[in-house]
């Protein structure tokens, strides 16, 4: 996978979200500040930042997860408002998977992944069940799509919540800290997914302190701390000559271990 | 140790031992009664004095059963019969079999009606109950409550039916409307419902003799029949308005939410008992004048309206045990509101739910009993009052109480021997 790393992967000019001074807070509690970030279609940013830097809240904004207060994000060309029916069209088009995988315990593995498929794209439910099959062959558990979610290890989880997600066909992925739940074993077989969808040109906001994985798939890599955009750059550029403080600060614990 | 070769560290078994029986001390009966009664000398002495008073309990009771007299008219026959021995004088149960289970005023030619509407009840609620019975058993039971309505309290057909007609007008409405807003659904769903069944009332009206079974009013309900109806009907209605106000209470809607929290902790606050009394006395004054509301229905409702409360405290107890993931996992693959809840909230809070919800149940059953003391005559109220003030019978209580306690055990534990066996069928969860 190495000769790939730093291969320049094909980025269009198109926009696929636009956040425009976009501020968020809880309570009195200023978490967001300010936030400009376009992402281009194709592109593939690792958020990176101490914890409680705001890096989760920022893409749980993007799919309407968590309300912003003031400044705009467009995705896919649609402003995001408080319309029920423009969130749930955004929500359609935009995956997400989360650190604690969240499937539905209650359904087994292809049911996760038909369920959205059936419901809100309306596709009857055997071409949904073959897109299913399709996706589970792809993350590499597809005897496992009879099971129910509690008896597959975190790993295994982790990727049918993705497979879950792509069933949907979405323009854009968003990972909420897809691997800090897993045991050090785990973590390989899902960052080893995500390359690989990473290699097919899909649009990725992932937010992780996989150092390894921004290094090699990454086009661009943003450091958050308080609520703010700190510091952004190529990978290349990011690790090897950080320019803010707080980012050699960080990197320098991170990396120095 | 012939087979194996003992003096060299290598080791190659080359024939495998049989099975062999454990023990006898370590299989089977023996061993369940060593470590389950048997087990030290405390335990011992325990077994023996419990053994000795089943002894003593059973050995007072029984002469009682074994000498029960079946086939007596009045107490003071059995009393002579018995010839002062001890002896039930069960014959209550079968001169008065009919009182117990349909009232005493229900006309006695009609009683194969409300046996016929029980039995299709058993029918009606398996597709329910049971998963695997088969699924087109769904349309009798969306036809039941007609039916049913319609045996028990005779009247033309034509009622019920203009009723069905309307729910389904207002459920095509709703069907309509809910593209719009599920809220807009709703209000036209109820609109079209009211408009369909008061307009379609002069059907019946007109032609009170299509397809008419003698019709019987509701003070002529009693007995067992009665604490069916009751519980069944109060059971299923309130199980899905309390499913609404559970949902109602979460919702981020101030008006709906502070709706729902009045009517909960209004209806909590209130004994169940104090409600009747209202249903039977001061509801009166709410309806328009001239209109007069079945007392069986207000009952009903009020019921209804007491163990939805509580059935949505309890639900909110199962919502509030999902994490929130559950929540966003839903909101993020872009179901709406009413497709998360169905699909995903609902049964996983349901399924957490079902103790509570049984015991609710459960409780409910038990209490339409309460009934009796607004001169209803259920199977409480017709022991305590006809059967216990008649002169035949005056002074039989062992006897009568005994069956309604047997009764109300058999229904009850059957219920919550089906939930347990439900809870089993929906752990999918592997924990």
């Amino acid at each position: 996978m190495a000769e790939t790393a730093n291969a320049p992967m094909a980025v269009s000019d198109e926009v696929a979200i636009q956040i425009q001074k976009m501020n968020k807070w809880y309570g009195t509690f200023h978490v967001l500040r300010d936030i400009d970030l376009t992402v281009y279609r194709g592109e593939r940013i690792v958020i990176a930042g101490p914890s409680g830097s705001g890096k989760s809240t920022l893409i749980r904004c993007i799919n309407a997860l968590e309300e912003h207060q003031k400044g705009s994000i467009t995705v896919d060309g649609t402003l995001l408002s408080s319309d029920i029916k423009n969130i749930d069209t955004i929500r359609s088009e935009v995956g997400m998977v989360f650190q604690h995988f969240n499937l539905f315990p209650h359904l087994t593995i292809l049911e996760n992944c038909t369920l959205a498929p059936i419901w809100v794209r309306k596709i009857p439910k055997r071409e949904a069940e073959q897109t299913a099959m399709h996706f589970l062959e792809k993350v590499k558990i597809p005897e496992q799509a009879n099971k129910y979610p509690g008896q597959l290890s975190g790993g295994q989880q982790q990727r049918v919540a993705i497979a879950r997600s792509l069933c949907m066909r979405p323009r854009i992925m968003l990972f909420d800290e897809p691997t800090s739940a897993l045991d050090p074993e785990m973590i390989k077989e899902v960052l080893d997914t995500m390359v690989e969808l990473a290699e097919e040109g899909m649009t990725m906001l992932c937010v992780t302190h996989e150092m390894g994985f921004a290094r090699q798939v990454a086009n661009r890599v943003i450091f958050m701390d308080a609520g703010q955009i700190v510091e952004q750059n190529e990978p290349e550029g990011f690790f090897n000559n950080p320019k803010n403080e707080r980012t050699k600060l960080f990197l320098s614990q991170i990396l120095g271990h | 140790m012939s087979d194996t070769h003992a003096h060299s560290v290598a080791f190659v078994r080359t024939t495998m031992l049989p099975e062999q029986p454990p023990p006898a001390s370590e299989a089977g009966v023996v061993k369940w009664v060593r470590e389950n009664l048997f087990k030290g000398w405390f335990n011992s002495i325990l077994t023996i004095l419990s053994i000795y008073f089943i002894y003593v309990i059973v050995s007072g009771a029984w002469p009682w059963f074994a000498n029960g007299i079946w086939n007596t008219s009045s107490l003071a026959e059995c009393r002579d019969m018995l010839d002062g021995m001890t002896g039930a004088c069960f014959s209550v149960l079968t001169e008065r079999w009919n009182q117990l289970l349909f009232g005493f005023t229900y006309p006695t030619e009609a009683y194969w009606r409300p046996t016929l509407a029980f039995f299709l009840l058993i029918v009606a609620i398996a597709p329910v109950l049971y998963p695997k019975a088969p699924r087109q058993l769904l349309v009798f039971t969306a036809i039941y409550p007609f039916l049913a309505f319609w045996l028990i309290w005779g009247g033309t057909l034509l009622t019920p039916l203009m009723v069905m007609v309307g729910l389904i007008a207002g459920y095509f409405a709703f069907k309509q409307f809910e593209r719009q807003s599920f809220a807009m659904g709703m209000l036209a769903g109820l609109v079209a419902t009211v408009v369909v069944i008061w307009a379609g009332g002069i059907i019946p009206a007109s032609m009170p003799d299509v397809m008419a079974l003698h019709a019987i009013p509701s003070r002529d309900l009693g007995g067992f029949m009665l604490n069916m109806i009751l519980g069944t009907v109060c059971v299923s209605l309130s199980l899905p308005l309390g499913i609404m106000l559970a949902l109602g209470r979460q919702s981020s809607m101030p008006i709906i939410k502070w709706i729902c929290v009045i009517f909960i902790e209004f209806i909590r606050g209130v004994p169940l008992i104090t409600l009747l009394f209202v249903a039977n006395v001061v509801l009166a004054y709410f309806f328009p004048p001239g209109s007069n509301i079945d007392l069986v229905l207000r009952v009903i409702i009020m019921i209804t309206m007491f163990s939805a409360a509580y059935i949505a405290e309890v639900i909110r107890g199962g919502l509030a045990a999902l994490p929130r993931g559950q929540y966003e996992a839903a909101d993020s693959l872009g179901l709406d509101y009413a497709q998360s809840m169905r699909l995903i909230i609902l049964p996983q809070a349901l399924k957490i739910s079902i103790p509570g919800i049984v015991n609710v149940a459960v409780g409910l059953f038990k209490d339409t009993t309460l009934v009796s003391v607004i001169s209803m005559f259920d199977l409480v109220g017709m022991i305590r009052g006809p059967i216990l003030a008649s002169t035949e019978w005056n002074g039989v209580y062992w006897e009568l109480w005994g069956f309604a306690v047997f009764v109300f055990f058999i229904v009850c534990f059957s219920i919550s021997k089906y939930s347990q066996w439900l809870e089993r069928q929906l752990a999918t969860d592997h924990r």
